[in-house]
């Protein structure tokens, strides 16, 4: 700093740690006071996040169920019967026995079922040669349910074809093969990706919004013109502004934490310790990315909208959390890498469903640091005891 | 570093400042200005709208960068060093940013230790700052929830809670009420006596101006006088007299007469007569005036109009004038009630306007002006009473009545992006004006509003007495009978409420009834009658004269409008507080 070699009594003594401390205490304190106090803050910080949670968790669910299926069993034999007893018995499915196509077809048509599944007359014969087949129709109106419906189908098949293996009986029936994205989530429950997904938003809005936020309504409401003609310091007012917000993030990290373990029963396969130490880094990002924002743009409505497009839209968009990046167009792809949100779900998804990762780990993380780093230089670069 | 009195705490040389805009040139906000103020000393900034005032205070504090020139500050080159400047200084802007949802105390000690105040010094200084500022039984009381001028004195203790060796104050008492800023006025001199606090301010009031030792006034980014306020005060030396107006005739209608003149400089009413400043060079005599001693802004006028690039004071026509006044009552009002939840903004209060009248509402920020206003304006629905407006009640027929009306909001409501033409053009349209007739009143507000050379300026780049004149041209295109200003001169300076009052006296003439409020208490000498309120009640209601007349037992013997409202004020706060008076201690309870 310019002013440090300048040596007046008074200047040298402002500078001093003591009075430093003394004067981010009383801005953290400050902070505390107002988050606390303003009913916005408390509704961002911990109902929006459990609005969420509720919300994710119970309301909107990626998942299928109960979905109609009429299976056409075109001849009764032992084999059949255990076959269809598996759709019979899966939550997933409710099934309609029927005997012949022509029914099934018009019931398909008519939209009453998701789907036909035949097992034709020669599937015993077929089974003892090896070459089963089965014929699956699904409704295709729906793409996704159709393909969820498919990949149902498949794991029921599986599991039958697996039971019949481990039986020692012959050769087992393959219609299709079994896709690789059911690996990590065999209960195909969607809370089980949505709600570490949830952790990202929450993440988001305390850390970038919130902050932009309050730094906006500063410069609108005069606050910062007055502070600024004290011996208070840059760097300290834009620490007094990260440590609560930091905090009352990480508040919002436990709520959704707990609530993905306790009340979705999401598994936590890896350590608590990277979760949290990633967690902090995203944190870290995000305030920095709403404190840079509000350093020039001095108004609270245009820095909330900013901010929702260059954090929140793209974390919930274009993070990986909700839409799978590899089937990205390539030029969404690349933005996606300049998207800390990318980075903190794919550390996310490993720490909650896969467990410690090192080589996912480590990279995702360092590059966290990096962006933390770069946004906390940006931020004290930009923010100067200046108007206009 | 010397802080001997005497010795500059300010000094600063051919600075420069200049602000960009967009489609038009630069403005100069300081053009090469040096001046200097000293140590120990009050020294005030006078001077117009937009003629550099905050500009100046703002570089002085290190919160904008000159473009060239030189400042020094306590000896420091603010440019080059401004955290020195800021550890060392207390600066208060024009609106103080206090928390509002801090405590007074919280405040108060945010700013005690950002300053690096110890608690054995605070021991010592906040009794003195509560005792100063009368805030000692509020401390647990929100910022937010504090009145204008306790807010202002608030964000004064803030500056204050140590002594400072520089203090800055951007028009502390804009929007004060007369009361509080007296209050403002005792901590700052005292303050000056006691611990020879240097202190530097802009004010737009020039009875402040006049308290100070010296007067800095710049015009238009320029120094044109620095010195003691005598200086300015001699220039109308055998110049400033008094008139009285003739049986019949208003005081208001005398000083428009004289306000237009050639020769003369400025005229206010004042007191039921005319105040008046000649030209130099005048000498006909032909107005039977009585020789005054000349005060402060008679020479600040002198300063200001003597000049070859003199602004004219214009007048305004319209085009269709109303039956001229009569007894004819077009605004009445009674026992009207207005609630918040528990909180009660205006109190049964009763007034009667009549046709082609000025009528006042006078009273502090928070006193329930704006309240009543939207009340008559129909934005807003009474909790109770009755309301007549232009011979509707605005409580069934709204409609009928707001299109006889014409509004001009606290913050003149603008489009900022808009230009003057497009804002007058939506506003011409709001009012269902079109095709002929449209063109005819816009064309009618350009000229009438000498906004034609800033025709295609946004709004938001006007300066602000132009500010002030579109929004009257906005509200008065559909021809209204009745027109509203809600505070229309907070904030213009000495020229810019001359020219207000000018249009708004030939509106009168012209048969439009107009109701306004304000807290400047010498405007109430321009209306017919006046209403002071307090606390959402009317404390006194009468012609200017009368109410003057209130003001009598202060001891003075001539009470100004000032003196009035402050003996009326405190005889209700009086009355009321009574009860309250055991809850707070003679001295302060600070170590709360």
């Amino acid at each position: 700093m310019a002013q440090m070699s300048v040596s007046g009594e008074s200047g040298s003594s402002s500078n001093a740690w003591p009075s430093k401390l003394r004067r981010m205490r009383a801005l953290v304190m400050k902070e505390t006071r107002q988050i606390v106090r303003d009913p916005s803050s408390i509704a961002i910080g911990a109902v929006l996040p459990l609005i969420l949670i509720l919300l994710f968790g119970y309301g909107l669910s990626l998942d299928v169920k109960n979905v109609p299926i009429a299976i056409v069993m075109e001849f009764p034999t032992p084999e059949a019967v255990d076959f269809a007893a598996g759709f019979q018995l899966s939550p997933y499915f409710h099934p309609f026995m029927m005997r012949s196509m022509p029914p099934a077809q018009q019931q398909l048509l008519e939209h009453r079922v998701d789907g036909i599944l035949r097992i034709p007359a020669d599937f015993s014969r077929h089974l003892v040669a090896g070459d089963a087949e089965v014929q699956l129709i699904v409704h295709g109106g729906d793409a996704n349910r159709a393909r969820i419906i498919e990949g149902y189908v498949q794991g029921i098949v599986g599991v039958w074809a697996a039971r019949l293996a481990s039986q020692g009986s012959a050769n087992p029936v393959q219609p299709v093969n079994v896709q690789a994205r059911l690996w990590f989530n065999e209960a195909n429950d969607s809370s089980y990706f949505l709600v570490p997904g949830l952790v990202v938003l929450v993440m988001t809005l305390i850390g970038g919004l919130l902050t932009a936020m309050v730094m906006a309504r500063e410069w609108e409401r005069g606050t910062l013109e007055s502070m600024f003609v004290t011996p208070v310091r840059s760097d300290e007012i834009l620490l007094g502004k990260t440590l609560p917000y930091f905090v009352l993030a990480l508040f919002g990290f436990v709520l959704c934490v707990l609530s993905a373990k306790f009340l979705f029963h999401v598994p936590l396969r890896g350590s608590m310790w990277v979760l949290l130490g990633a967690s902090m880094l995203y944190v870290l990002v995000a305030l920095g990315i709403g404190l840079l924002i509000s350093s020039w743009v001095k108004n609270q409505l245009v820095a909330s909208q900013l901010t929702m497009l260059v954090t929140f839209m793209p974390a919930f968009m274009l993070s990986g959390f909700l839409f799978d990046l590899r089937s990205m167009p390539t030029i969404v792809r690349m933005i996606t890498y300049v998207l800390p949100a990318r980075y903190y779900v794919a550390l996310l998804q490993s720490v909650f469903l896969a467990g410690d990762v090192w080589s996912v780990i480590i990279p995702n993380t360092l590059i966290l640091a990096g962006m933390a780093a770069a946004l906390a230089l940006g931020s004290r670069a930009v923010m100067h005891k200046t108007l206009a | 570093m010397s802080s001997t009195p005497g010795g500059a705490a300010l000094i600063a040389h051919e600075l420069t400042k200049q602000f960009a805009r967009e489609h038009e040139a630069p403005v100069c906000a300081l053009d090469k200005v040096s001046l200097e103020a000293r140590h120990g000393e009050l020294t005030a900034i006078v001077g117009p709208d937009g003629a550099g005032k905050t500009t100046l205070l703002r570089l002085a504090a290190g919160l904008l960068r000159a473009d060239s020139g030189s400042l020094h500050v306590l000896g420091i080159d603010v440019a080059a060093h401004p955290q020195l400047v800021q550890d060392r200084i207390s600066y208060m802007p024009q609106r103080f940013g206090l928390y509002e949802d801090l405590t007074v105390a919280e405040n108060l000690n945010l700013y005690a230790d950002l300053h690096g105040v110890s608690n054995a010094q605070r021991e010592l200084r906040y009794p003195q700052l509560m005792e100063m500022t009368a805030l000692g039984p509020f401390q647990s009381r929100l910022a937010g929830q504090l009145s204008g001028g306790m807010k202002q004195k608030l964000g004064l203790a803030c500056t204050l809670v140590r002594s400072p060796e520089l203090l800055l104050l951007d028009e502390p008492t804009v929007g004060v009420d007369p009361l509080s800023r007296r209050e403002l006025w005792e901590i700052v001199t005292r303050l000056v006596a006691e611990e020879s606090l240097t202190v530097v301010l802009s004010t737009a009031y020039l009875d402040e101006a006049e308290r100070c030792k010296s007067v800095i006034m710049l015009h238009r980014g320029q120094v044109l006088s620095h010195g003691s306020p005598q200086q300015v005060t001699v220039l109308a030396e055998g110049r400033s007299f008094v008139a009285t107006p003739e049986p019949g005739q208003t005081a208001r209608s005398l000083q428009a007469n004289l306000l237009d003149r050639t020769d003369i400089i400025d005229a206010v009413p004042d007191g039921g007569r005319v105040r008046f400043v000649r030209n130099a060079t005048a000498v006909a005599d032909d107005l039977h005036a009585v020789s005054v001693a000349p005060r402060f802004e008679d020479g600040f006028m002198i300063l200001l109009r003597e000049r070859p690039d003199r602004e004219r004071i214009a007048t305004i026509v319209i085009a269709h004038p109303f039956a001229h006044r009569g007894q004819e009552t077009v605004v009445g009002v009674q026992g009207l009630v207005k609630k918040f939840g528990t909180f009660t903004a205006v109190d049964r209060i009763d007034f009667e306007v009549r046709r082609g009248e000025i009528f006042g509402l006078l009273g502090p920020n928070g006193a329930g002006k704006t309240t009543t206003f939207r009340m008559l304006c129909g934005l807003i629905a009474p909790s109770g009473g009755s309301l007549n407006v232009a011979g509707a009640d605005v409580r069934t027929a709204p409609a009928s009545a707001r299109a006889r009306l014409g509004y001009v909001a606290q913050k003149f409501s603008l489009y900022g992006p808009l230009s003057v033409t497009e804002n007058l053009e939506f506003f011409a349209s709001a009012y269902g004006l079109r095709g002929e007739r449209k063109r005819a009143r816009i064309d009618w507000a350009l000229q009438q509003f000498e906004l034609g050379e800033h025709a295609r300026a946004t709004s938001a780049q006007l300066p602000g007495g132009y500010k002030q004149r579109l929004a009257m041209a906005a509200a008065l295109l559909h021809e209204p009978e009745i027109l509203f200003l809600d505070e229309p001169t907070s904030g213009a300076d000495p020229l810019a409420r001359r020219a207000f009052w000018r249009r708004i006296t030939a509106l009168a003439e012209q048969g439009v009834t107009i109701i306004v409020t304000t807290h400047f208490m010498q405007e109430a000498e321009y209306c017919d009658r006046i209403a002071i309120m307090d606390s959402g009640k009317i404390l006194a209601q009468g012609s200017p004269a009368e109410v003057r007349e209130l003001g009598h037992n202060t001891g003075k013997p001539e009470p100004s409008m000032d003196d009035a409202f402050i003996a009326v004020v405190e005889r209700s706060r009086g009355r009321t507080n009574a009860a309250a008076a055991g809850e707070r201690p003679a001295d302060s309870p600070a170590a709360a």
